[in-house]
Formats: C-alpha cells, structure tokens, sequence
C-alpha cells in the first residue's frame, strides 16, 4: 500500500481554522460577557425528545440510543419510548419546584406522536428547539442538498404548527450535519445551533452568507453519555455535573458570565432512581447566587447584547 | 513473527544500573500536552480512517477544536499554579493555525517536540523518503517558531512504519516517546546516532484513562496520585520517571479539571521531585546512564 502523492502537501495549513464556518478565537481572549441582573452562571437545561423507529437503519452510522437487537427490537424502543411517556414528566416535575424552564429538543416525529407532549412543554414556557425529523433521518454529508433542504422545512413545519413557536434552535439528531447544514438551517430561519462542542459560549458562526449561533450544548456532560456509554455510576454523574458547575461559577468571578449546559435524555434521567441524582444537582446549582435559569433563546438574545 | 529488535532485554531488579537524578530528585516528573490540529477532510490512508462519522465529523472535529479555544487556557493556568512547565507534543501545524498557544508556551519555557504535523496525518505507509520530508517539517517548523531544536519525538496519532525511529535518530533527534515497556529511560538499537526511550506512559495519558479505561475524573485524579506515591517510593533507590501525557480537549473542561489540579499540586508539593522537560530528562539520561544501561542489558533469544 502507498499513500498518494499529495499525501505531505497541505493546501489548508494557515492562520486560522481549515473551514470558513467561523473564525479561530481563544474563549480566555474574547470580550467578558454580562447575564441579565448580574447573573453569573446560566443554567440551561435542554432535554430531547427522540424516536427511534423500530425498524431503524441506523445510516449511515448508528445514532446514540439506536436499536441494538435484531427487528423487532421491542426492549429498546420501548425504553427510549418510556422517556417520552414517564420520565419527561418526572423531569418536568422536577424543574417546576426549581422554577427552571427549559429548552427541549422535539424530534418532528414525537410532536405527530404526542401532540399533548409538546403541548405540556409548550403550556410550561419551555422553549422548542428543532431536533429534525427522527433518530433514523441523520443529515451527513453524502445526503444530497436538496433532500436535506427538505427534510429540514418539514420537520420545522411540524414542529412549528404543534408548538405555535417560532423554533430560533436547533439540535441536528446524533450532533451529526452535512457541510450544507448550517447554510441550510439559516435559511429556514433557525439562529442557534446546538451541534458543536468546541466551546463553552455562543459564537457567531457563517452559513452559507447568513449568519447563525453555536451554542455550548453539552454531549461529555450529557447523562447519556455519562451513565450509559462510560458506564459511571449516578453519583460520578452527579460530581461531574457539581465539578463543571463549580469550575464555571469560581470562573464568571473574573471571566464574565458563563452556561451550565445540561443536556437530558429523559429515557436516562427520567428513571425512578437516577431522579433524585438530577434533584442533587438542581439544589447544588440552584443553591448558589447568581445563577440564571434560562432558555436557550435567552441566553443568545443576552449573549448578543452583552458581547 | 518478529519484532522490531530495538532494544534488549533489562531486568527491573538489582541487575540494573541506579539512576541519580539531579538534586537527588526521586523521580523525574513531567508533564506532556498534545497540543493538536485534527483537519475535517484529511486525505486517506489507506491504513487508518480519520474519524469515525461521515466528513464533516462535527461532534468529532468541534470536541477536538475545544482544546484549542478552551481547554488550553485552564489546563495552562493549573500548571502555573503547581509551577509545571509543559513539553509540548506539538503537531506542528498549530504554528501557523494557532499561533498564539505557541506563543503562551515559549513564553513560559516549555520546550516543543514533535507530534507530527497534523494528527490526522499517519506516518502508515509512507516510504522512507516522505518520512524524512514529515521529520524534517517538523525540525524547521519548531525552529522557526520557537527557535527550538527539535529534540524529542512522538508519531502523529501513534502511527508508524519499520523505519520511523531509525529516520528520528539519524535526522538528530535525542529522545522518543513512542514505546512503553519501562518505568526508566533506555538506550534504544538504532542505525545511527544516539536515541533514549523516555517513559510516557499511556496508563497516565487522559485519553487513555478517561475515554478508553472509562474513568471518571475524580479517579483519575487518584490514579495519578497512587501512581506517584510508588514511583516515589521506588525512586529512593533508583531514579524513576512519571509522565503525564495531557490533551487540552479533554482535561481542560471544567469537569475534570479540578480533580487534576488537586493530583498535580500533590504531586508538586513533595521535595525530592525533578520538575523536568522530555529534553531534560533525556539529556541528563543520555550523559549519565545511557551507556551503562546498554552494557548491562541483556540479548533477546530467538523464538522458536
């Protein structure tokens, strides 16, 4: 085997990134940002509502939490539909006695599903952010331009009729996007995505000539992430969570306003014996001064004006 | 199946030569951060796929670029605070992308060796001559942007041929980090010139603890520390090294940063510790007890 010849020339070796979707920027060298009321720390709490099509693909790679057995795969579609239909409302429970609101994924899917889903959500003042259209509908880079054109104008379209939002967020399903995404979903009107995780602030990003938002959505501190795919046990969840808080809140003293970012999979977290872990970090959080609850649209419009 | 013959076979018992460390240091500790550029669509080796998802790897690519953006910062300010200077295993694009984390480096001291250009450009499979051309970037980029001699080596991403050390000792370099099999350097057989294996340690490495062995931060923190108190205790008797291999992606976020900060400024507090640069230790190593070493390692058999 030999490498081609090209293989040591590199055209994109310079100043900067080697893509134009935003510029290289050190977070420690940008401006210090100001919460609302001199908050210190936003808390933003963002589940997501997912389908899991029994009969998924799973292409062209396996999302986290795809089926796992051969079809039908009743075990596990059962358990992601337990989320939706239990640990959802447990969590909302939860953030109510917290006076958290927050900002929750929908897949297209479960707003057709469960109209009176997004309708709790909804009638609680959480924010909608779009998370496409199902677990089994990845937007990637060999998907062609004009299909994923479409597939984001329906989900949104869905989306927007049950929730009778705007939808200004969006989470691509499995953080996954095709180099036309972020042209795409600007053109849609979206303004912040949730997709990358080189951050922990907003940045302003270019798509496509229009511009849009990263905003620091967590997948290392994700429950998911955490509980199932490291194995910890909830108590390691709950240090992790208490460790990033405390290093952001000792931060904000000097480096201006920081987000907690805490991304839920209700199907996780909604357990009877994981909820109690969430409840442990809400009081850690809530306990502190200067801490600000809010939804991913707020903490951009903030950001915005205090950039 | 044979291996590679590059070095023989040195007992950890009382056949092997003591090292003294300066200052009757115990151990000599240091402190590696990957400082890395991994690009959304590299070319293809045929040997090795760069990222697990379709191009672009967003969640991928964005949790590598937070090193830079980011994790750096906090991972340089605890160092400061324990007094630790960095040998950074540079791939040495990052002069000409990143600047400025070059910059913050040389301004405290630390000392640059290579990691390649970029790590997702794999030395598999290359012919003898592309991998002089990589070494010989490396060597004029690290002088150019830091006036640096380029002395220490670790392979992009841990990639390899047969030829790979033998190219790194001929072109001048002094010391590898590339083989695990010891607690203490040791004189390496190569073609030409003088190279020293200097302990690394992917036990140590954050990636390997946290992303492979699952660990979670606050453990992580304890491994570091257990793994210190034996070395140390080793170290009255014969001088040993503890590395510990960093990625700015995954000990800078603010969730496992803290449980570093607490094994760092324990290790950091004890006397008797060499706080040292690859370079270091492998020129004290190289003056002192390389020879010695050699002489008293015995040949590998053959097998059968």
């Amino acid at each position: 085997m030999t490498l081609p010849a090209d293989y040591l020339r590199y055209p994109l070796r310079r100043f900067g990134m080697d893509h134009d979707w935003y510029d290289w920027s050190m977070l420690s060298r940008r401006p210090k940002i100001s919460w609302p009321n001199g908050a210190r720390v936003a808390l933003w709490v963002a589940p997501a509502l997912e389908w899991f099509p029994l009969d998924m693909k799973g292409l062209p790679f396996k999302p986290p939490g795809a089926m796992v057995t051969a079809y039908p795969d009743l075990r596990h579609y059962t358990l992601r539909d337990y989320g939706n239909r239990v640990g959802i409302y447990r969590i909302m429970k939860l953030l109510e006695r917290h006076g958290i609101r927050a900002s929750v994924a929908v897949n297209a899917a479960v707003a057709a599903r469960y109209p009176s889903l997004v309708q709790a959500c909804t009638q609680r003042g959480w924010e909608v952010v779009g998370h496409g259209l199902d677990m089994d509908h990845l937007h990637h880079g060999a998907l062609p331009a004009e299909e994923e054109k479409a597939l984001i104008a329906k989900s949104l379209a869905l989306l927007r009729k049950a929730s009778g939002q705007a939808v200004r967020g969006w989470l691509s399903p499995a953080k996954s996007e095709s180099l036309a995404t972020l042209g795409l979903l600007a053109e849609a009107g979206i303004e912040y995505v949730c997709d990358w995780i080189n951050d922990d602030m907003p940045y302003a990003m270019r798509a496509g000539g229009r511009p849009i938002h990263s905003m620091p959505h967590s997948t290392d501190t994700d429950d998911y992430t955490v509980l199932i795919a490291n194995h910890h046990d909830e108590d390691e969840y709950r240090d992790q969570i208490i460790d990033q808080f405390d290093v952001l809140y000792a931060e904000s003293a000097t480096e201006g306003g920081r987000i907690l970012s805490l991304s839920l999979n209700p199907w996780v977290t909604g357990q009877p014996y994981r909820i109690g872990t969430l409840e442990q970090i809400l009081e850690h959080i809530t306990r502190h001064r200067g801490v600000w609850p809010a939804t991913g649209a707020e903490i951009l419009d903030a950001w915005k004006k205090g950039g | 199946m044979r291996d590679l013959g590059l070095y023989d076979y040195l007992p950890y018992d009382e056949r092997r030569p003591k090292i003294r460390w300066p200052n009757g240091a115990r151990v000599a500790f240091w402190v590696a951060p990957n400082i890395e550029f991994y690009e959304l669509a590299p070319p293809k080796n045929p040997t090795r796929v760069s990222w697990p998802r379709p191009v672009p790897d967003v969640q991928n690519y964005s949790n590598r670029d937070y090193g830079n953006r980011a994790g750096f910062q906090r991972m340089l300010e605890t160092m400061d605070r324990c007094g630790v200077r960095g040998s950074v295993s540079l791939n040495v694009a990052v002069c000409e992308h990143h600047p400025e984390l070059i910059e913050a480096c040389a301004k405290r001291g630390w000392e640059f060796y290579s990691h390649g250009t970029y790590n997702t450009r794999y030395m598999f499979n290359m012919t003898e001559d592309q991998e002089r051309e990589l070494i010989q970037d490396s060597i004029d980029t690290i002088r150019k942007h830091t006036g640096q001699k380029l002395d220490g080596w670790l392979a992009p991403a841990l990639s390899y041929t047969e030829h790979t050390l033998h190219l790194v000792a001929e072109m001048g370099l002094t010391y590898i980090c590339d083989l695990f099999h010891d607690d203490q350097p040791a004189p390496l057989k190569v073609a030409r010139g003088r190279l020293a294996s200097i302990p690394y340690s992917l036990e140590m490495n954050d990636f390997i603890s946290l992303l492979v062995n699952l660990a979670s931060p606050r453990h992580y923190g304890e491994i570091l520390k257990r793994q210190f108190d034996r070395l140390y205790a080793e170290g009255e008797d014969s001088g040993t090294v503890m590395c510990i291999p960093l990625h700015p992606y995954l000990i800078g976020q603010p969730y496992r940063i803290k449980a570093f900060e607490e094994a760092l400024a324990y290790i950091t507090r004890h006397d008797k510790v060499w706080l040292a640069t690859g370079r270091e230790i492998a020129r004290h190593f190289l003056d002192h007890h390389y020879d010695d070493f050699a002489r008293a390692s015995l040949p590998v058999g053959e097998a059968p």
